[in-house]
């Protein structure tokens, strides 16, 4: 009986929070598909009259948001393949080599975790804008090459490679990136996948950055002109939902699809102390 | 491998510590020096014109208002929604891992998707969520007959709302890390709490809490660095208004920095953020390093 109840309690609290938790999710996909003005009614509604797909014909066809659309996956695309391949290198350079200074140099890495990113973007901007990177896309793929977490995913993962088998490749006279190439990079592959969608979705979610660096509004991310459509179409609430819904839904459905990968990646950063 | 060569390690990191010290490692030596100078949108066009000031900039921001209020405002939202966002994690993993929980897998993917949607989109639709007369929170609220709250134009309701937001967005991801511990908690401890004849709560709070202090650590580390850097949700929902109550530290340097192009001051705002989040870094491992001791 007690047990019952228990299960029940445990239930009950559980679909309540999910029911919270999905709910702005929800309503933000409804209120898309309502005709302009319904989502402001009094009082609210949930669910439209005459589901419509004007406003998302609208993003695309008045507002040029393919663009920002196009300049998201392409941005958070070569960010990802760059940083997967310097990131790699140099997890796997931390984990298989002893070369002098390395744990020094490690720990010189980790510690920078704590400085905030905000503390370099200014000397940043002025240096890119040195190298007239600045208003381009460069300016938004060049401080995403590396990154500090994922050196540390890649290597810890690196750790559990035995050295006979690297040794074996050696022996059979593979050159050492023709050793990371064809053999590293194969073995790392589950970990290589987590940062991959760590480093996608982050690129894709980033609005500071790119707000700071890209000007003109033919270079804009879909956060930035979203952001930037907020300010211009406050009324327009159906109009801004569809917008909204454009942003969140790509890379709802890469964590869907890869939520284990995700998932794995973030209990490797916590549990590892 | 032979004397006198270079080890081949170094051509696997060179690249990424070419990358992170060029982009990343100079420009904070740069902001620390950039800090302790007038640099501002004149310098911008002629850096000759730039003079040292010592620490000019950081006596100023000391002394002015707007800076003290955005710092108390970020320590409030650090305050009170970073123990919130870790309670609201803590309580979802503990549900998740009950014995008699079941779809565990569903429930987990539903708390987490706030976590990978897009803050600007999410807060977008927050701020529509929040609108006094046809958002819904209100409309939810009323049900059980609390007043119309303007959520976002009230000064004293703009920040916890915003609190609301972002324990919303985050809960899921310290949520998995919580799942993790709780897991790798022995079941042979509570067997054993329960021969000694222990209650539900005197195991929770003899096993279960403290086998998850370095869990707790961990996450109250990381959501404490990333909370201190809250900007797109006040930047998107409020601009720092109403009253400059939403204003935060970050804000605060990006409006100085990129919108009037005060260098210099932005840095040394840059630097004050980093110092207290360091500082209070330390302090939490110092503590924890202490209480494991026992």
């Amino acid at each position: 009986m007690r047990r019952r109840v228990q299960t029940f309690a445990v239930h009950g609290v559980l679909v309540v929070a999910a029911l919270l938790t999905v709910l702005p999710l929800l309503w933000m996909v409804t209120a898309s598909l309502m005709p302009a003005g319904e989502a402001s009614a009094v009082p609210p509604r949930l669910v439209p009259s005459a589901a419509t797909l004007d406003h998302y014909r609208a993003l695309f066809a008045r507002l040029h948001l393919t663009r920002a659309l196009l300049n998201s996956a392409g941005l958070a695309t070569a960010v990802t393949l760059v940083s997967l391949f310097l990131n790699s290198m140099a997890g796997y350079g931390f984990a298989k080599f002893r070369f002098a200074g390395r744990d020094r140099l490690f720990r010189v890495l980790l510690g920078a975790l704590v400085i905030p990113a905000q503390v370099a973007m200014l000397p940043l901007f002025l240096i890119l804008r040195a190298l007239g990177a600045i208003d381009t896309y460069w300016a938004v793929v060049v401080p995403g090459m590396a990154s500090v977490f994922g050196i540390f995913l890649v290597r810890q993962y690196a750790l559990g490679i035995p050295d006979s088998v690297l040794d074996a490749a050696r022996v059979d006279g593979a050159g050492e990136f023709r050793i990371y190439r064809s053999l590293v990079l194969f073995l790392c592959a589950p970990v290589l996948i987590t940062l991959a969608v760590f480093t996608f979705m982050g690129t894709w979610n980033d609005f500071m950055w790119p707000l700071i660096v890209l000007a003109d509004d033919r270079l804009y991310t879909l956060p930035v002109a979203l952001a930037n459509l907020a300010g211009e179409h406050v009324q327009d609430t159906e109009l801004m939902m569809a917008g909204a819904v454009l942003t969140v839904l790509p890379v709802m459905l890469l964590f869907v699809f890869l939520q284990r990968y995700y998932v794995a990646g973030i209990m490797s950063g916590g549990v590892k102390e | 491998m032979g004397r006198g060569r270079i080890d081949p390690g170094w051509g696997f990191v060179a690249p990424a510590l070419l990358a992170i010290g060029a982009f990343f490692f100079v420009p904070v030596v740069a902001s620390l020096l950039l800090s302790f100078t007038d640099f501002d949108v004149y310098a911008v066009a002629r850096p000759d014109r730039l003079r040292l000031v010592g620490l000019g900039n950081y006596a100023r921001l000391v002394a002015e208002p707007r800076f003290r209020t955005a710092l108390a405002n970020t320590a409030y939202f650090v305050i009170v929604g970073g123990p919130l966002s870790v309670a609201a994690s803590l309580g979802a993993a503990l549900l998740l891992e009950a014995k008699v929980a079941r779809w565990k897998g569903v429930f987990r993917t539903v708390f987490f998707l706030p976590v990978v949607t897009t803050l600007v989109a999410v807060a977008v639709v927050w701020r529509y969520l929040y609108h006094p007369r046809h958002g819904l929170l209100n409309l939810l609220l009323g049900v059980f007959g609390i007043g119309p709250i303007d959520w976002l134009g009230d000064p004293r309701w703009a920040m916890p709302a915003i609190i609301l937001l972002a324990v919303w967005k985050n809960f899921g991801f310290n949520m998995v890390i919580f799942i993790a511990g709780l897991q790798s908690v022995p079941e042979r401890l509570y067997e054993a709490a329960r021969m000694d004849g222990a209650s539900g709560w005197q195991q929770f709070r003899r096993v279960t809490l403290p086998m998850l202090a370095p869990t707790f650590l961990f996450v109250a580390v990381v959501t404490m660095i990333g909370y201190f850097q809250l900007f797109a949700e006040p930047y998107v929902m409020t601009q720092g208004g109403p009253a400059n109550s939403t204003l935060s530290v970050v804000l605060r340097m990006y409006e100085e920095g990129f919108r009037w192009w005060n260098v210099g001051y932005g840095a040394a705002i840059a630097f004050v953020l980093f110092a207290i989040i360091l500082l209070l870094t330390l302090v939490q491992l110092r503590l924890r390093a202490r209480e494991a001791i026992p």
